[in-house]
């Protein structure tokens, strides 16, 4: 059918002709143009395909992208090289310092030892002091808000988005910027979104088609390679550089995959390399139509908004999916939200409850060629994939992880911690218990009333609430 | 290509914070982002207390730690805002919340209440605020005064009590 792409373009320029005839205005250099645009288009995508598309069916590269990265490589690190001569050496410390440390320095002294100390059980007034102090700590820095916005880089990356903390250095970098800005924007720009259009649209149509077929062993491997392709061909269109470790992990049928979760980019990152059943919620528009295609080929999970307040009806049918040893692995992010790949947040009992064998996988981004993290609140999903495609490229490094299961006298939390550890461990990232529900909800009370409940033991001695000696003084 | 963070925030004005708070450039900066990356509504100022961006400095400005040679230098000039003076009347001010000047006895029951929740009665409470009145009031008023507040913390350490180390 791709065939017919470069057939239908010049078939479509014959129209301005017709129209012409029934009495428009068009001149007839525009039509000369259109037939001009038309054989461009037709030979540019016959480039894409023969290149591109092709090798993505059968699993091979041609090295191209290869090439590009080893040029990049080069660039970038003459790039860090010349910022490094060019900043003077102090304000080089303090570039480290800035990105690498933190605003301040935390004082870890607990309640207990800052207000009780050493004195008798009893309110004075400085111990507004220390709950000034932490409250003004939080405010300047905490751990969890940070997550929740792009890292910063400790070298520059010639993308004018990281130029936070460098100034002008010479003219030769300026100069490369330049020309990496045409290049970006000129060249790469277009080409990725014709490959992400022929990658979206051959997902559609592909699925669709093979979900014509009878259930049959034939249709799943059909299935599977129309998934592959697509997702190939749209790792492409990101200039994607993806290393996988330990493949003799890789999630096998009747199991769970989980991940740390940075961006929508995650899911093409995992099934590049195999197959999963998705799970989600149904969506409208675009996102909707490639939703209802696939799922006729490949058992995905789709939920409607309702169905996913039942917290129950979710867990029985993802059970459901689990327990029948044919289907494939589904693919869970427990966060919940996009962090921002320099830490993993709280999981979500959830997915842990299902039961069936557990398969981690780690994801690491490396900044330096593109920021993949999707800050939602302050991009939309199409600015997000305009910014992912003028970058460099997206490259990162993916751990599959040995299978694991819930032990005995383990509960769905303790288990999730488990998983959250292994998966932080592997791809270096910190470990916060914190929920990713907070790049939008404000904290819970009950955290407040904990702090509220050491305090008043502090200042009242150990003993229920109001009823005390203290307090027959009163009556 | 300068950096983004300051060019909302003119070098005048990061000069003028210099004087006031004694931060350096490269933390103003710093803290700016910071301000900005927490002021959701983008109006430039934090929440409906409206604390724009001079005035979130000067309340930081507070916590820096005492500088030995601050102490020496400038002594026509006005009080440093970290010095332990002005430590002492930002707490005050913490406590005093109609700004009258006086701590009474039930704005000390309003802070207490926020600080202890729901886990200690009002009877407790009020003898708590009671005790606290009578140990630090002089002139037999009830209230606490600001003179009163720094007798009472003359032995506590409010250097290092109200603190923060901020890294350059």
């Amino acid at each position: 059918m791709f065939f017919l792409l470069p057939l239908s373009c010049q078939r479509g320029s014959r129209k301005p002709r017709e129209r012409l005839a029934s009495g428009a205005e068009l001149p007839a250099t525009m039509e000369g143009l259109l037939l001009i645009a038309a054989q461009v288009m037709s030979v540019w995508f016959t480039l894409a395909f023969t290149l591109i598309v092709l090798p993505s069916v059968f699993g091979l590269s041609l090295g191209i992208s290869e090439f590009y990265m080893r040029i990049l490589v080069k660039t970038l690190e003459w790039a860090t090289i010349r910022i490094q001569k060019g900043v003077k050496k102090k304000q080089a410390m303090a570039l480290k310092n800035s990105a690498s440390s933190g605003i301040i320095q935390r004082d870890e002294t607990t309640m207990e030892k800052e207000i009780a100390g050493l004195r008798r059980v009893d309110f004075e007034l400085s111990d507004v002091f220390y709950f000034s102090k932490k409250g003004i700590e939080a405010i300047v820095e905490d751990e969890v808000t940070q997550r929740f916005s792009s890292e910063e880089l400790v070298s520059w990356n010639l993308l004018t988005r990281t130029n936070v903390n460098f100034q002008y250095i010479s003219l030769r970098l300026t100069v490369v910027w330049v020309l990496g800005v045409v290049v970006r924007y000129c060249l790469l720009l277009p080409l990725r979104a014709a490959l992400a259009a022929i990658g979206i649209v051959s997902m559609i149509v592909g699925t669709t088609l093979v979900g014509k077929l009878p259930n049959s062993r034939f249709k799943d491997w059909l299935s599977e390679l129309v998934h592959l392709t697509c997702s190939r061909i749209l790792v492409r269109a990101l200039s994607g550089t993806i290393t996988y470790h330990n493949k003799e992990n890789r999630p096998q049928k009747g199991g769970i995959c989980v991940a740390n979760h940075t961006s929508p980019i995650d899911v093409l990152i995992l099934t590049n390399d195999g197959c999963y059943a998705m799970v989600g919620q149904a969506h409208g528009g675009l996102m909707g139509l490639i939703q209802r295609s696939t799922v006729k080929a490949c058992p995905h999970v789709w939920f409607d908004r309702s169905e996913m307040k039942d917290r129950h009806l979710v867990l029985k049918r993802l059970k459901e999916h689990v327990a029948d040893q044919n289907k494939l692995p589904i693919l869970i992010f427990p966060e919940g939200t996009c962090i921002n790949n320099t830490s993993v947040m709280m999981f979500k009992k959830g997915s842990f409850e299902i039961g069936g064998t557990i398969y981690p996988v780690a994801i690491k981004y490396d900044p330096q060629f593109g920021d993949a993290f999707w800050n939602s609140s302050k991009y939309d999903i199409v600015s997000y994939l305009l910014r992912i495609m003028t970058s460099w490229a997206i490259v990162c490094n993916v751990w599959y992880m040995p299978p694991m299961i819930r032990e005995e006298g383990e509960d769905a939390v303790q288990f999730a911690n488990r998983v959250k550890s292994a998966i932080a461990h592997r791809g270096g990232l910190t470990e916060l218990p914190w929920d990713g529900g907070l790049k939008r909800a404000k904290v819970k009370d009950t955290f407040k009333e904990e702090q509220q409940k050491n305090y008043s033991k502090m200042i009242v001695g150990n003993g229920p609430t109001g009823n005390l000696s203290m307090g027959a003084e009163s009556d | 290509m300068g950096s983004r963070a300051s060019t909302l925030l003119r070098d005048e004005e990061i000069e003028e914070i210099k004087k006031e708070t004694g931060f350096s450039h490269s933390q103003i900066t710093r803290l700016y982002s910071r301000f900005t990356s927490l002021d959701k509504g983008e109006n430039g100022t934090l929440r409906e207390d409206q604390v724009n961006f001079r005035g979130f400095m000067r309340t930081l400005a507070h916590f820096r730690p005492i500088e030995d040679n601050e102490k020496s230098k400038d002594q026509n000039g006005p009080e440093p805002l970290n010095s332990r003076s002005n430590k002492l009347h930002f707490a005050f001010r913490l406590y005093d919340l109609d700004k009258d000047d006086k701590i009474s006895r039930d704005e000390l029951l309003q802070v207490l209440r926020m600080m202890v929740g729901v886990n200690i009665s009002d009877e407790q409470l009020g003898s708590i605020a009671d005790r606290t009145i009578q140990e630090a009031d002089q002139d037999g008023d009830s209230a606490i005064s600001f003179t009163e507040f720094v007798k009472v913390l003359e032995k506590v350490d409010v250097e290092q009590k109200m603190s923060i180390r901020f890294l350059h």
